[in-house]
């Protein structure tokens, strides 16, 4: 009746597991309760859960985000933790068997359930408001995404408390992900973990590459499009591109595990070395996929934050383009040492340190956009510099061990760990979090306090580089990675710095959250009047903070890049058109919702292998797509007279501003 | 606010460079105590040196343009249209392919001198040894000497080393660090690895890809010796009472951590090639053509 579940999958014997486990059905509980009490569960599900607006949905991607990366640092720290104390006779205090679902949760959560939903949600409340549309080209699909993605976090997070999460490291190699080394469930929550965000993930880059292709205003060329809807095509096209790879390494994986396939062990001629090329030929690009809205957003906030246009659009946007088409032509470096011939090796090695070109060409490019600017050091800003000197120092590592001959010595060691942190915290972090704050107004109408999100910067800054650069002296000192306890005396005093700097990463990630509950505390004193509260460059800033739900009354009419900056240089900002029309918006469903169940339902049951609900889940989810395939209500006219009213009442407050 | 932003970088920065100072002694990656380790960090230094010939200058200047072009600073330049300038795009793109194109040339050559699978130049008669990664542990054969030991290796000083490895368990990574490349073994796979010690010296060995549970246990020694000392050693092993069996290679092959160095006599000198061909039986294939002639009864037990 219920498969391998029994009730033994409850890791009683845990303390950690069962105390986080009773935090987190208190908060739950609580955060029920509150609902409750406010009576807002109607309000919760009509104007959220089912909504397709992209900018509450991106809202959503983005809180769900800072829990996330929440549960992630929970685990980094504990790791920290072992590793500062479990050095010769101390066994530290995390056993080996739980140690290694942490590090592999760690990283599976901080790229697919952090980083990603952290970008997603970005490029959604981003992307429709710099190219003038009023929704994505699927608003349906957009939200079907979400909850696909939130059906992957739900399974996650149930592996904590129900069975066990896969203790393989993140992108679990087998044969030690097989059936004969893993025989239990963690590595099933993984695999459909991520196949039902990976699903969401590969729907939202499709819906994204039509809305930028079909979307935009008229008269916005492509190369007139603001450079972070660029990175953001250019991501999406990746995203469609490398996670059908993913899925369909996964879905070998599958057989292998249920149905005794070897596409990748010994017997019957499987062979290993296929998973980690296709592994690779998906994980590579990912991590380009993270990193190029990042520049994008940052390529925003020095633009605007400098009073300049972007130095070098075109050389930026080629730049892009070129990085992304390489980022297919490298994955091979991550396994030098797997025996490859020297030519393949130095091919490879070689395609990396191409990828610097680019990338060095736009640090350039934001060096001299502030040249001869009106640089104002605002917390978005802060967080650019620190990312220019941050990523430079993670960019030269990697090239570095994108020579073979030093891979050799360097592969799987701390330095590794020490770069893609480097890159990744430098990079993916320190830019989601900027744009987080350079967009913050457009979203919800006030901007965010500056003091403390300068402490949370300086904390994050000063943390990562007391976390992570005594990883690059433990990789030199020999020091591999996923060892739970060592016997070499000398690697203690670093990793204890290490565990200092993670500290002191928890205070900005602190400061990070007080920031947003005291912005929100003192929300009428931060009050973004007029949607321009940064003197902003591009459409988005042309409209009200936060947006109209239909975004643009009369959709814009596109001659210049930059052209809301150039709309304010000639006066014509802000004009209003003589009436407004009708305007045509997708109604909000909950069909998203019963398929984002429906699909966790199924990836449960087929983790613990229980059939009949894996059935049921499968037609619901089916059933759910059909039954909204039908409905032919799915659309609506805002009257114009409705559209003059939201319009004339933001006009009457800006003026009561004034 | 400008004030502390810059206070607070070389703040950073001093702490840095005092950590990499203190960190000067025992960093087995830049202390090598062989040929190849000392090309490997050779290359190191030298590819780090050449970038950071671009990355101190774009540090630099990002702080001296943030700071210069400060909004509060009202006598630098405003230029608020300049965004183009065709002399510093040629300018960017240019020097990363400078660095680069010498980079590129490094890493053809490097990737060729040091590729792991090629035999070293040595007036000396290379010594054998066969690795197999275990749960959670290393077993070497000596087919020369027809000896097998568990987590320890020894060999000469000034003599190249052959290194023949798989697995017969997950996939591993065999790394010495003080003597330079690392390899992966993989089940059903061979891989090869050519290592020389100059020094004399016992050599930390360790496994650097996660192969589960008892994977930080899963620890070796590595002694390069005087020719005299590693005969003794030899002699030492081949004295051994405890015989490589199948039964003996059965009970290792089970899982185990922390496993204590052990010495095997009467080591079949095929056991390597038994252990990566035992996988053809399981996939149907003619063991009888895919193996040596004389296919070691180990492999067929399993």
């Amino acid at each position: 009746m219920f498969g391998k579940l029994t009730l033994d999958a409850i890791p009683y014997h845990e303390p950690i597991v069962m105390v986080t486990l009773a935090a987190v059905v208190i908060l739950g509980a609580a955060m029920l309760g509150v609902v409750t009490y406010y009576g807002k569960w109607t309000y919760l599900w009509k104007e959220w859960l089912t909504t397709v607006d992209h900018k509450r949905i991106g809202i959503m991607y983005i809180i769900v985000a800072l829990i996330m990366l929440l549960r992630g640092f929970a685990d980094a720290i504990m790791m920290r933790t072992q590793l500062a104390i479990a050095s010769s006779d101390s066994a530290g205090y995390l056993p080996p068997h739980h140690y290694d679902q942490i590090f592999t949760a760690h990283g599976v959560i901080m790229i697919f359930f952090m980083a990603m939903p952290f970008i997603t949600g970005l490029m959604n409340i981003v992307v429709p408001l710099q190219i003038g549309a009023r929704d994505v080209a699927y608003p349906f699909l957009n939200s079907l995404s979400f909850w696909l993605f939130g059906g992957g976090i739900v399974l996650i997070m149930i592996s904590l408390f129900v069975g066990e999460f896969a203790a393989t490291g993140w992108l679990a190699y087998p044969p030690l992900s097989g059936l004969d080394y893993s025989p239990s469930v963690g590595v099933d929550y993984y695999i459909w973990a991520l196949q039902l965000s990976g699903l969401g993930t590969t729907l939202s880059g499709i819906n994204f590459i039509v809305t930028i292709l079909r979307m935009r205003a008229p008269g916005m060329t492509m190369m007139k499009m603001p450079v972070f809807t660029w990175t953001a095509l250019v991501t999406n096209i990746l995203i469609v591109a490398a996670f059908p790879v993913l899925t369909a390494t996964l879905a070998l994986l599958t057989a292998d595990r249920y149905l005794g396939m070897h596409f990748f062990t010994n017997e019957l001629g499987g062979n290993v070395m296929m998973y980690v090329n296709l592994i690779w030929i998906w994980g590579h690009p990912e991590v380009y996929i993270l990193i190029l809205p990042c520049f994008g957003a940052f390529s925003e906030i020095i633009a605007t934050f400098s009073r300049k246009p972007l130095f070098g659009y075109k050389s930026m946007v080629y730049a892009t383009a070129a990085i992304g088409v390489l980022s297919f032509l490298v994955w091979l470096h991550h396994f030098f040492t797997m025996g490859s011939g020297a030519n393949v090796n130095a091919f490879f090695g070689i395609a990396t340190m191409i990828i610097s070109v680019p990338t060095g060409v736009k640090i350039f490019n934001w060096l001299f956009t502030m040249y001869r600017g009106r640089v104002e050091i605002t917390t978005p800003v802060l967080w650019t510099l620190g990312f220019m000197i941050t990523f430079v120092i993670g960019g030269m590592t990697g090239v570095l061990m994108a020579i073979p001959g030093v891979s050799f010595v360097l592969h799987n060691s701390l330095f590794l760990i020490a770069h893609f942190h480097n890159t990744i915290i430098g990079g993916v972090v320190f830019g989601c979090i900027a744009a987080m704050v350079y967009w913050f107004p457009k979203a919800f109408g006030f901007k965010l306090n500056e003091r403390l999100g300068k402490y949370s910067f300086w904390c994050w800054f000063i943390g990562f580089f007391m976390a992570f650069m005594p990883l690059y002296i433990l990789g030199f000192m020999g020091m591999t990675r996923r060892l739970n306890h060592y016997d070499n005396p000398a690697w203690q005093p670093y990793l204890i710095v290490a565990w200092v700097g993670a500290v002191i990463i928890a205070l900005g990630i602190f400061f990070l959250l007080l920031q947003i509950f005291v912005s929100i505390r003192d929300r009428k004193k931060n009050v973004d009047f007029d949607g321009d509260p940064w003197g902003g460059r591009t459409l988005e800033w042309s409209i009200p903070s936060p947006p109209p739900f239909y975004n643009f009354a009369k959709v814009p009419q596109v001659s210049h890049l930059d052209q809301f900056w150039h709309d304010k240089e000639t006066g014509v900002a802000y004009q209003r058109p003589a009436r407004y029309e009708d305007i045509h918006m997708p109604r909000n469903t909950g069909a998203g919702v019963y398929i984002g169940v429906a699909g966790t339902v199924l990836g449960f049951a087929l983790v613990w292998h229980i059939w009949w609900l894996a059935g049921l889940g499968l037609a619901s989810m089916i059933g759910a797509f059909i039954a909204r395939a039908y409905d032919r209500d799915v659309d609506y006219y805002v009257k114009a007279d409705e559209v003059t009213r939201i319009e004339n009442a933001h006009y009457e407050s800006l003026k009561q501003a004034a | 606010m400008s004030k502390s932003f810059f206070a607070n970088a070389g703040r950073t920065l001093c702490v840095g460079a005092m950590m990499l100072l203190l960190a000067g002694c025992n960093m087995d990656i830049l202390d090598p105590k062989g040929d190849i380790g000392a090309q490997e960090k050779t290359l190191l230094l030298t590819a780090t040196g050449l970038m950071l010939l671009v990355v101190v200058p774009v540090i630099i200047l990002t702080l001296w343009f943030a700071w210069k072009y400060r909004a509060s600073n009202t006598k630098a330049k405003y230029d608020p249209k300049w965004s183009h300038s065709t002399a510093i795009e040629v300018v960017v793109w240019t020097i990363p392919c400078i660095i680069v194109g010498i980079l590129a040339v490094l890493t053809w050559k490097s990737s060729h001198a040091l590729d792991p699978y090629r035999p070293l130049q040595s007036e000396v008669k290379p010594i054998e040894i066969d690795v197999v990664s275990l749960d959670w542990k290393w077993l070497f054969i000596y087919p020369e000497y027809k000896i097998a030991t568990v987590n320890e290796i020894q060999f000469p000083v000034d003599t190249p080393v052959n290194f023949r490895i798989t697995s017969a368990s997950v996939m591993n990574s065999f790394f010495i660090p003080r003597l330079g490349s690392q390899i992966y073994s993989m089940a059903g796979m061979e891989t090869k690895l050519h290592l020389i010690a100059r020094e004399a010296g016992t050599y930390a060995g360790i496994s650097a890809n996660y192969s589960g549970a008892g994977f930080s246990g899963m620890r070796f020694k590595a002694i390069a010796s005087s020719q005299e000392d590693f005969e003794q050693w030899v002699r030492n092993a081949q004295a051994s009472s405890s015989k490589m069996t199948p039964e003996a290679y059965q009970t290792l092959v089970s899982p185990s951590e922390h496993e204590p160095v052990a010495y095997y006599s009467g080591a079949e000198p095929t056991m390597f090639d038994g252990i990566i061909y035992q996988y053809m039986a399981s996939a149907g294939m003619d063991t009888g053509i895919c193996t040596p002639a004389n296919t070691p009864k180990i492999a067929l037990s399993e």
